[in-house]
């Protein structure tokens, strides 16, 4: 989902940059304030923001013969909130655009707002109905951490599709062009990613006792 | 089920899910099990062809070994930051039981 620096022309990525920051500024008021009324929120935030590092570092191997990377946020959406989650997600994205070529500074507006942003509201608000409409809580977590990965890649597709529209459809075509390029790959990935947030919560659970602290086991995270 | 079977399930899963691509998929045209962030730059040129980049890295790693080695650090931080957590969270919890050990 990484756009790669100077691929969206300028006025796309200055616009990206616009609607994703009113995001982040929240989400930097929500993690601060967080950690004055909680010190032992840092290790939360350690966790999850160590999570994303390690997904969003993983390209794996996919069905199609392609490779790509789960991007890690749903399990930080889920404990901590998705404005909080978004900042750290965004983090992990500057990380790459500035020590690993990977992404860009001049797309880290779009690249934030589809992984860090869109992630984060389609993790915490998939979980959030799981919960309410009785869900089992592990397949909860599960079902929010695949979609927002795949919304993650959908959001992408449709960043892409706006940029470049296609000289007959439309950015309609374009967008269903750049959507087939993530999604098939991308579905397995989601699943494992899935799977690898339940196994992370599960580890953190059983240590936990009955610390209410750790919203996302049974309720939902504000 | 018990949490550490279902932990080893999920596990089990995921490793499967990775290993099984690189068994029995062949890849299509091009590059084997190339990236799909950058087969994006192939359909931009079909869409609009001739785009030019307007901005570049600021710093691009030399090699791609060096590459590697930057994620192979992205990652270890992450691990160590998740891993730190859960030995915090067990050393604590294990003094709750026994405040003695």
């Amino acid at each position: 989902m990484h756009i790669m620096e100077g691929y969206l022309p300028i006025e796309h990525a200055l616009g990206w940059s616009v609607v994703s920051a009113p995001f982040l500024g929240f989400g930097f008021y929500r993690l601060s304030s967080r950690i004055k009324e909680d010190s032992s929120a840092k290790l939360f935030l350690g966790a999850c923001a160590g999570f994303a590092f390690v997904l969003s570092a993983l390209k794996l191997p996919s069905l199609t013969g392609s490779c790509s990377h789960p991007t890690g946020v749903g399990l930080g959406a889920i404990l901590l909130g998705p404005a909080t989650m978004s900042v750290l997600g965004a983090v992990v994205l500057l990380f790459q655009a500035l020590f690993l070529a990977h992404g860009g500074l001049t797309t880290l507006g779009a690249n934030a707002f589809s992984m860090a942003i869109v992630g984060s509201f389609v993790a915490w608000s998939v979980h959030a109905v799981s919960i309410r409409v009785r869900v089992p809580v592990g397949a909860a977590i599960f079902l929010s951490a695949l979609l927002s990965d795949l919304a993650t890649y959908a959001t992408t597709a449709l960043q892409l599709g706006l940029a470049f529209p296609d000289s007959q459809g439309g950015s309609v075509v374009s967008t269903a062009r750049f959507l087939l390029v993530f999604l098939p790959t991308q579905l397995p990935l989601a699943v494992s990613e899935g799977l690898l947030t339940v196994f992370v919560i599960n580890l953190l659970g059983s240590h936990l006792g009955d610390d209410k602290r750790f919203h996302g086991l049974t309720g939902v995270a504000r | 089920m018990k949490t550490k079977t279902t932990n080893v399930l999920l596990a089990g899963a995921t490793v499967a899910l990775s290993v099984l691509p690189l068994v029995c998929s062949r890849p299509a045209t091009g590059e084997a099990f190339s990236g799909s962030d950058g087969q994006v730059g192939a359909v931009i040129e079909q869409l609009r062809p001739g785009y030019r980049l307007w901005f570049s890295p600021l710093w691009v790693p030399p090699s791609s070994e060096i590459e590697s080695s930057l994620f192979g650090l992205q990652a270890a931080i992450g691990a160590g930051a998740l891993c730190y957590a859960l030995g915090y969270l067990r050393g604590s919890s294990n003094r709750m039981k026994d405040p003695n050990a």
